[in-house]
């Protein structure tokens, strides 16, 4: 008899834990938001299991959607920085980027820098594709550029290298110690990848300012914060952690995930 | 005394060995991970908290159907949420909320998000970690459950289940709850719809959102009708399970709370008297 009534306490109290736990609200689970949590960096491996089973799942080649012209029905919407005001980028920007270039550099048997003159001079591809914003909404565009992977073998990635870190000109966020410039990193298969443009034509116009002039990257297998605007310099190294944060980027450098395909 | 234990006794069915230890320990699995899926689920709505249906979101057209936000009135702001062109006033709980000296600007209130605050990139972490638990365990239980008999037993609906509707509806509906070895029609409608519609769907729509997996399985696109119309199933979906949650508690309590939580936690459920006993049973 005093087993049956101790379960029964057990289960009331257990059941009045519960429903303390949901009315209480959800402020008690707060700290995942803080980085340096335990729980929260145990619950980041999940993201890495997510991009190794997309990287083992999807081919290497394999292409995003692409989507017919009459499915263009609206301005590509744009979002992050949109009117950098860095004094490099205004100086580029006042004389219509003739100055430009792209650098790439880092671990790379050749060093190269292109002028946009020579960028759109290079065989050039178009696409239209869907663009996702990790907010929650999608918007189809043209993107026209050259792709990254020719640029590449061109300038001979070094055995070892295993990312691209994609630095851009435009202050993100500005704070009382300075400007913080946006930056992203991509595995060499995102580089690689056939639809991975350097991109200044955006449906069939030159690429606007608020959309990334002169040239911003698409990588059209991951979310919006994977196509870094106002590229200037693109860098081969083995490791992310001598930038920004450490995280590759500056969404993940603020609890994003980096790999950014889901 | 001995008088009231025996006519006890003749009152009650045999104690039956119910639910596996497979179903138990998924059955709470799923309740975690179904708790932290739909309020990090909520903190990511919260992120852009408008519904479409399409492949993308109407900015110069319209096809959105659910819009939560906060509007400027001559009195002052009021929360508003317009469903199919319909417009709501939801001051204080959708669009506007937190107290009148210090109100939040946010699609769902604080209260029902991880964290309260807004952090996408948190909710989204949180979010992916439950979902991976969530699909690995459902792995876990179609499993056991095919092999262990759990399946054919209590969740299929088989043509008698569908004939025996009517009179389940009438003893639900007078109170009067027969438990059996096995699961009653209703029973097996809902938790046939649960895990055969509404679990596949919701994992689905939610792998639609990825661009990687758009690559992967473009089909996915397809079968739901493009990435925006997924976004909006899951959360169609999420409310269907949430409604399921509800009527699940309804009738863990209307149909004897013990008896179905030591079911849920030991196995051992105590069937109406005239159960037939079975091997394995207790008195």
């Amino acid at each position: 008899m005093s087993g049956i009534i101790t379960r029964r306490n057990f289960l009331r109290s257990s059941a009045l834990a519960g429903t303390g736990l949901v009315l209480a609200g959800c402020d008690q689970f707060d700290f995942l938001g803080s980085r340096d949590s335990p729980v929260r960096q145990a619950m980041e491996r999940a993201n890495v299991l997510t991009y190794r089973a997309q990287r083992a799942l999807i081919g290497d080649q394999t292409l995003a959607r692409t989507y017919a012209a009459s499915e263009i029905r609206q301005g590509q919407r744009p979002n992050g920085s949109t009117d950098p005001t860095t004094p490099e980028y205004m100086f580029l920007r006042a004389q219509d980027f003739a100055s430009y270039t792209l650098k790439v550099t880092g671990m790379v048997e050749r060093p190269l820098e292109f002028t946009l003159a020579e960028l759109r001079n290079m065989p050039s591809r178009s696409q239209i594709t869907r663009h996702d914003c990790v907010e929650g909404w999608s918007c189809i565009a043209k993107w026209t550029g050259t792709p990254l992977g020719p640029i590449l073998d061109m300038a001979r990635v070094q055995q070892g290298a295993r990312f691209a870190v994609y630095h851009c000109f435009d202050n993100i966020q500005r704070t009382l110690t300075g400007d913080i410039l946006y930056y992203e990193s991509s595995d060499l298969v995102d580089a690689y990848h056939p639809q991975t443009l350097l991109s200044y034509g955006l449906n069939d116009q030159v690429l606007p300012v608020a959309n990334g002039a002169p040239v911003r990257l698409r990588i059209e297998r991951a979310l919006g914060y994977k196509q870094p605007k106002y590229l200037h310099t693109i860098e081969l190294v083995d490791d992310l952690s001598a930038f920004g944060k450490g995280k590759g980027g500056y969404w993940p450098d603020l609890g994003y995930d980096w790999y950014g395909g889901i | 005394m001995s008088d009231t234990i025996a006519a006890e006794v003749a009152n009650t069915g045999p104690l039956i060995y119910r639910q596996s230890i497979w179903t138990r320990t998924t059955h709470w699995i799923w309740a975690i991970c179904l708790f932290f899926l739909l309020l990090s689920g909520l903190q990511i709505f919260n992120a852009h908290p408008a519904l479409y249906i399409g492949q993308q979101s109407g900015f110069e057209f319209e096809n959105a159907i659910l819009e939560i936000g906060a509007f400027n009135t001559p009195d002052g702001p009021r929360g508003r949420t317009t469903i199919f062109g319909q417009q709501f006033d939801t001051t204080g709980v959708l669009g506007m909320s937190g107290s009148a000296a210090r109100p939040s600007f946010v699609g769902f209130p604080a209260a029902v998000t991880i964290p309260s605050f807004r952090d996408l990139g948190t909710g989204r972490v949180i979010h992916f970690f439950f979902a991976w638990l969530f699909v690995g365990t459902m792995f876990v239980w179609f499993l056991a459950s095919f092999i262990n008999g759990h399946i054919k037993r209590d969740i299929l609906v088989r043509p008698a289940d569908l004939k025996g509707v009517p009179r389940d509806v009438a003893e639900h509906a007078t109170l009067k709850f027969k438990h059996g070895r096995s699961y009653g029609p209703l029973q097996r409608i809902a938790y046939f719809g649960v895990f055969f519609i509404l679990f596949p769907l919701i994992v689905l729509t939610g792998l639609t959102m990825s661009p990687g997996m758009n690559a992967a399985w473009p089909w996915l696109l397809d079968l739901f009708g493009g990435r925006q119309t997924a976004r909006t199933i899951h959360f169609g979906v999420m409310l269907l399970l949430v409604t399921f949650f509800v009527v699940h508690i309804i009738m863990v309590l209307a149909a004897g709370p013990i008896n179905a939580l030591r079911s849920m936690i030991t196995g051992w459920y105590r069937a109406s008297p005239g159960t037939p006993s079975g091997e394995g049973d207790r008195p």
